[in-house]
């Protein structure tokens, strides 16, 4: 049944977005561009006909298990970040399962293994700052991030010396993936598979948290921690399935974009899809559901970034300026709950005589 | 280089590093240190720290005729200061509204703030601003390895003075005591009649502002240019290494010192041909500053030195 609270939390994030919208026009106005303008070309790259469409589902598709790294432990009370050191670890993962598997094995095998190769380094990863949360103490925020670093470094130092293909020498790489190995394309699109599976993956994180008493214990450890241990819940378990689970949503992002998009690992992971997975996740108030539609109008948004560039000489940084100011502004909407008068519960005062 | 000095050139490259990539370490730590004694986190100092870079980059290349090459880096200076500070302003505003949590603004202000950097620093990565002058400390060497490295900038100097004046600040202060005590125990403090909102919000503005100018230390002095890549997590380690220096600023300032000179330990190894693990070297204040929150933290109980409020809600 739909509540006035459900109503509150898809109108408060709906309004947040466009009063950033509205924010963004005047900062494209100070910066000499027509606001009316942009938001035409925006709406035109991003949705305005089926070609552009594809772009923004191919977009969407790392976008979604990106934000499901920052959404489910956030349901544990976790605010983790290390979706982009996740995402890059997972494409590693990914790619050297597939370079070494040759060149005869069955595509399908392939494709399994490098989805799991790639789930189990973005895990682990995660699961590394979920384990130090628990058993040191150490700031998951923090510690997070700073493996994001420490991942893109293991990145440069494999496609600059182990895994380099010496024939990529503007954009330093690992050797190709044999193309039969390649996730495909869905019939008749451009998009590829990988938005299935990111689809896939929000529905069963929305069942696992919201429908399995797994998802119940870790509500409840998140709601309440001391409760929770006196509730003999294994709140140490808990920490470090969630991470593992959030990490391997990011790194088969990473495996998406290497098997499917770039057919190698390189420096284009790392473009910040980890980055906008987490704006995803914010929008989408850890709703692993809401944050497959949020990472759709994201994805255009990203899509449009080019367009920005082309046609109203504004620079790429642009998009990044957009991402802030929904990000600032869904964070403002957080503190309207329970203030709109329209969209509070109504009480039914009972009267004792 | 190091042609000349071989393997001495790593322990002066390092030694350099500490001064010169300690700068924006120094800055930021201590407007961390500042902003957590108020009991708000701000981890949008990394986004701080590159707005602080553009601003004081473009401010003196734009100003470098009508101020001349010595005053317009110095107002750069300044200018990134107060560009820190806006932003600043809109962290202390936002992180302390009902059920907004401080360190989701953070990350959103990392966002923001890298966004406005880039944006507005888009027109400024070709051209070349004038630099801080500094101080020469080198020239008893002939090599000019040697007085690369002993180029001392007047901004890591006022850091060295900033570190104990902040200090003493907090110890015995007025003003001090009121950021402690809202930091600590804000029920008390506002019992005492002061506004906990005003507190805060000055505490991370004046904290920002010093993170604007650690942002101004890397562009006009050490690697003294301005682009995109200028600021690699610098903001954020700072933050951890508040926690490692115990809300201390004394500490905060050689925890700086630490950190500059794990930065500059890919670079050193480098330049005298150890080159293989060149990336992964670059990766060692990363893992260093990991290591030492590991190190420090407990599962148990609060860190000794931690602000009270710290991670509270509003």
């Amino acid at each position: 049944m739909l509540t006035r609270k459900h109503i509150e939390s898809v109108v408060l994030p709906l309004s947040a977005i466009l009063v950033a919208l509205l924010l963004f026009g005047l900062f494209c106005l100070a910066a000499g561009a027509n606001p009316f303008g942009v938001y035409g070309s925006i709406y035109k790259a991003a949705f305005g006909q089926w070609s552009s469409w594809q772009n923004t589902l191919i977009r969407a598709a790392p976008l979604m298990l990106s934000a499901l790294c920052t959404a489910l432990p956030a349901r544990l009370g976790l605010v983790i970040i290390g979706n982009e050191g996740a995402l890059v670890m997972g494409g590693i993962g990914a790619i050297a399962a597939g370079l070494a598997m040759g060149t005869a094995a069955p595509p399908l095998l392939v494709q399994i293994l490098m989805a799991l190769a790639g789930m189990i380094f973005g895990g682990v990863w995660i699961g590394i700052v979920g384990a130090l949360r628990h058993w040191r103490g150490v700031n998951e925020t923090i510690s997070s991030l700073l493996m994001n670093y420490v991942a893109i470094a293991l990145l440069n130092h494999l496609v600059e010396g182990p895994m380099k293909d010496p024939a990529s020498l503007n954009k330093p790489s690992t050797f190709p993936l044999e193309s039969l190995y390649r996730v495909g394309t869905i019939p008749g699109t451009r998009i590829h598979y990988g938005l299935v599976y990111g689809i896939i993956a929000c529905i069963i994180a929305y069942i696992l948290i919201q429908r399995t008493t797994f998802g119940f214990a870790a509500r409840t450890a998140g709601g309440n921690l001391r409760a929770a241990r006196i509730a003999g819940l294994p709140v140490g378990k808990l920490t470090l399935a969630i991470c593992f689970l959030a990490g391997s949503c990011a790194g088969l992002a990473g495996m998406v974009e290497v098997a499917a998009v770039h057919g190698r690992a390189n420096a284009s992971l790392n473009v910040g899809y980890g980055y906008g997975g987490i704006l995803v996740a914010f929008v989408a108030r850890h709703n692993p559901l809401a944050a497959g539609v949020i990472a759709v109008l994201l994805g255009g948004i990203l899509a449009s970034g080019g367009i920005l560039q082309r046609s109203h000489g504004l620079p790429d940084a642009t998009v990044l300026v957009f991402q802030g100011l929904v990000f600032l502004c869904v964070l403002y909407s957080e503190s309207r709950y329970g203030t709109i008068p329209a969209l509070q519960p109504q009480t039914n005062v009972t009267r004792n005589s | 280089m190091s042609e000349a000095l071989g393997w001495w050139g790593v322990p002066l490259a390092i030694a350099a590093g500490t001064m010169r990539g300690g700068t924006p370490f120094l800055f930021v730590s201590l407007g961390e240190c500042l902003t957590e004694k108020s009991g708000k986190i701000n981890l949008g100092l990394e986004g701080t720290l590159l707005t602080g870079a553009m601003a004081a980059y473009a401010i003196s290349y734009l100003t470098r005729d009508s101020l001349g090459t010595v005053l317009a880096p110095i107002f750069g200076v300044v200018v990134a200061g107060f560009a820190g500070a806006i932003l600043g302003a809109i962290h202390g505003w936002l992180a302390q509204q009902r059920r907004v949590n401080d360190v989701a603004v953070g990350i959103a202000m990392i966002i923001f703030g890298s966004g406005i950097a880039f944006f507005l620093g888009k027109p400024f990565i070709q051209p070349v601003a004038p630099q801080l002058p500094t101080f020469d400390l080198g020239n008893w060497s002939s090599l000019p390895a040697v007085q690369a490295a002993f180029k001392i900038s007047p901004l890591f100097i006022l850091g060295l003075i900033l570190a104990p004046v902040m200090q003493w600040f907090f110890r015995a202060t007025r003003w001090g005591l009121l950021i402690r005590a809202v930091g600590d125990a804000p029920e008390a403090a506002r019992a005492m009649g002061v506004s906990i909102f005003k507190v805060r919000m000055l505490s991370i503005m004046g904290g920002s502002f010093l993170a604007g100018i650690g942002g101004a230390s890397l562009s006009l002095y050490y690697p003294g240019v301005w682009t995109e890549m200028i600021s690699s997590g610098q903001g954020l380690m700072a933050v951890a290494l508040v926690i490692f220096a115990r809300w201390n600023p004394m500490q905060c300032l050689y925890a700086s010192l630490l950190f500059g000179g794990a930065q500059a330990l890919g670079p050193a190894l480098q330049s005298v041909g150890v080159d293989s693990f060149y990336y992964l070297f670059n990766a060692a204040p990363y893992i260093l500053t990991l290591g030492i929150m590991i190190l420090t933290c407990s599962p148990k109980k609060t860190l000794t030195g931690a602000p009270g409020a710290l991670g509270k809600e509003n």
